[in-house]
């Protein structure tokens, strides 16, 4: 498996190399299985780890598993085997450290802006985290800057167009300053040209990021990495290039149309 | 599909518009106490209060038309309540009908309570109608906060408000489906077809809301509700709230 070590601005200089390495691990997944209530098995034994920097895709078809991996990001949903975040154990007791350092923006953004106004929407993460009303203040503005969507703060989200809701949705996120960026299915339902600011928006981003998604357009020009997973096991996990030019692969897992 | 008839000339620019919403709503609150306090049979005190809430609805810019409009829309609820006050009221007797094989009557006590009940109903609405015209649902909702309501219930107001149009949407391309899918099915068939849409909307709402309430977590919700507050309370609201409380008294007094 290729392994890259990209260290984050912040660096680690000082730290003993072995602590470096250890820390700069921002997501360890160790045979996790996942059963929802009503007894279906979602994941079967899927083991990952994703270093800090990358930009990782995960593809696969439709109930593959990809949205319920995700929630295992922060903790939302639990499996049998402990995720790690950046080193931290998801467990009560670190939840909040850890929804404060993984930023989850759902498939729908319907379900993510259920503020009357933009400015509350993306004032609600901070707000929770316990930032005073001058820094939240600040960090709204500074999301919206960073989505292009400054001097929205006072719309109401159903007024906006599904590209709009898209990048409001990354802002309230973005305004908790994540160390990691997970996107469910970023460009479902957006026309062409929607797609592609959103693209050159999460390019410039400087987390690591974390996407799930069927468009292999996206991940080929976002993502190094791409892990495939089809009925909750991973099927492969390597290069985007040399995944994305195994045709047979893609096919096979619905990635590819039949012919 | 985009909705604004919740509150739609809310956002006119008018020196009612700019007044801080706690003014307006306890303006509105003590308005519709007033009028509830006012002994039945009043009518010039009734006419007082009308035009003193015409008057605001002049400065506020709103279209008198559309706030009158807007007000019928409330009559047929209060209408169909007290319409059967007058044949139970005991009194003297305004007339007599046979009915089939009933004799009815209709006494003038009854009369009166009824057209007390439809003109106090029909007054309030025009001052919560005014009220919703000039306030957005986000400040009236902040309002509220203000004044001191339970954020719970805030927030669940404001949830009500946020997805009202996501469900009407729902419904509407269900509405679309099933017309699509169900020409000349008639009668029985189609109140069960109803009866499906009604509940499959129940259980998307119910969905929806177990998404939104994950939405929160994942953005570290604790089931702690925070705010900012950003309302300001300015001298133009205190003398407005004032001179509006001192006029709802003065016509209630002076046309007793
Ligand atoms: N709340 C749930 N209860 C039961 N089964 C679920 C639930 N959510 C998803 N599933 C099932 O789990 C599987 C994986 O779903 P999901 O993670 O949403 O897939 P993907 O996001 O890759 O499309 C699917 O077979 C789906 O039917
Ligand atoms: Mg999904």
């Amino acid at each position: 498996m290729r392994r890259t070590l990209v260290y984050s601005p912040c660096g680690y200089w000082g730290i003993s190399m072995v602590e470096a390495i250890e820390k700069a691990k921002a997501i360890e997944i160790e045979n996790l299985s996942f059963s929802y209530p009503d007894g279906h098995q979602a994941l079967k034994n899927i083991t990952l780890t994703i270093y800090l920097g990358e930009t990782v895709a995960i593809v696969g078809p439709n109930g593959a598993g990809k949205s319920t991996l995700l929630l295992h990001l922060n903790g939302i949903l639990r499996g049998n085997s402990v995720v790690k975040i950046m080193g931290l154990p998801v467990e009560e007791k670190n939840l909040k450290e850890i929804r404060c350092k993984v930023g989850l923006v759902f498939q729908e953004p319907e379900d993510q802006l259920f503020s009357p106004t933009v400015f509350e929407d993306v004032a609600f993460g901070p707000m929770n985290m316990g930032y005073s009303e001058v820094e939240v203040r600040e960090r709204v503005a500074q999301a919206l800057k960073w989505v292009g969507m400054s001097g929205y703060e006072g719309r109401s989200s159903h007024h906006l167009s599904v590209g709009e809701k898209k990048r409001i949705a990354i802002a309230t996120v973005l305004s908790m300053s994540p160390e990691l960026l997970v996107l469910d299915e970023p460009t479902s339902n957006l026309d062409p040209r929607s797609k592609g600011a959103l693209t050159k928006l999460l390019k410039h981003l400087p987390m690591s990021k974390i996407i799930a998604s069927h468009d292999l357009e996206l991940v080929r020009v976002l993502c190094p990495r791409t892990v495939v997973i089809d009925g909750g096991v991973t099927m492969a996990d390597g290069e985007t290039t040399s995944i994305l030019s195994d045709y047979s692969l893609l096919k096979e897992h619905g990635l590819a149309p039949e012919d | 599909m985009r909705y604004s008839f919740l509150d739609q000339f809310s956002d006119l620019d008018s020196f009612i518009h700019r007044l801080d919403p706690r003014t307006k709503l306890v303006s509105c609150l003590a308005f519709i106490l007033a009028i509830v306090l006012t002994p039945p049979g009043r009518w010039q005190v009734f006419l007082g209060y009308f035009s003193l809430l015409l008057i605001l609805i002049i400065i506020s810019k709103v279209p008198v038309f559309y706030v009158l409009k807007r007000s019928l829309v409330i009559l047929p609820f209060v209408v169909l309540v007290s319409l059967f006050i007058p044949f139970f009221k005991e009194g003297e007797v305004a007339g007599s009908y046979n009915l089939w094989l009933w004799q009815v009557s209709v006494t003038y006590t009854g009369l009166a309570i009824l057209g007390n009940v439809v003109t106090k109903a029909w007054l309030c609405v025009l001052g919560l109608i005014l009220l919703s015209a000039t306030t957005g649902i986000t400040d009236l909702l902040k309002g509220l906060e203000g004044l001191g309501i339970p954020r719970v219930i805030v927030l669940i107001l404001s949830f009500m408000y946020r997805y009202i149009f996501v469900v009407v949407d729902e419904a509407m391309w269900m509405r679309q489906a099933w017309h699509s899918r169900s020409f000349g099915n008639k009668g029985l068939r189609q109140i069960k077809t109803l009866g499906n849409i009604i509940g499959s909307l129940f259980v998307r709402s119910y969905e929806r809301g177990e998404r939104v309430y994950v939405a929160m977590l994942a953005r570290g919700f604790d089931g702690k509700v925070r705010t900012l507050h950003s309302l300001t309370f300015r001298k133009a609201d205190f003398y407005c709230g004032g001179l509006w409380f001192i006029l709802l008294v003065v016509t209630g007094v002076f046309l007793w």
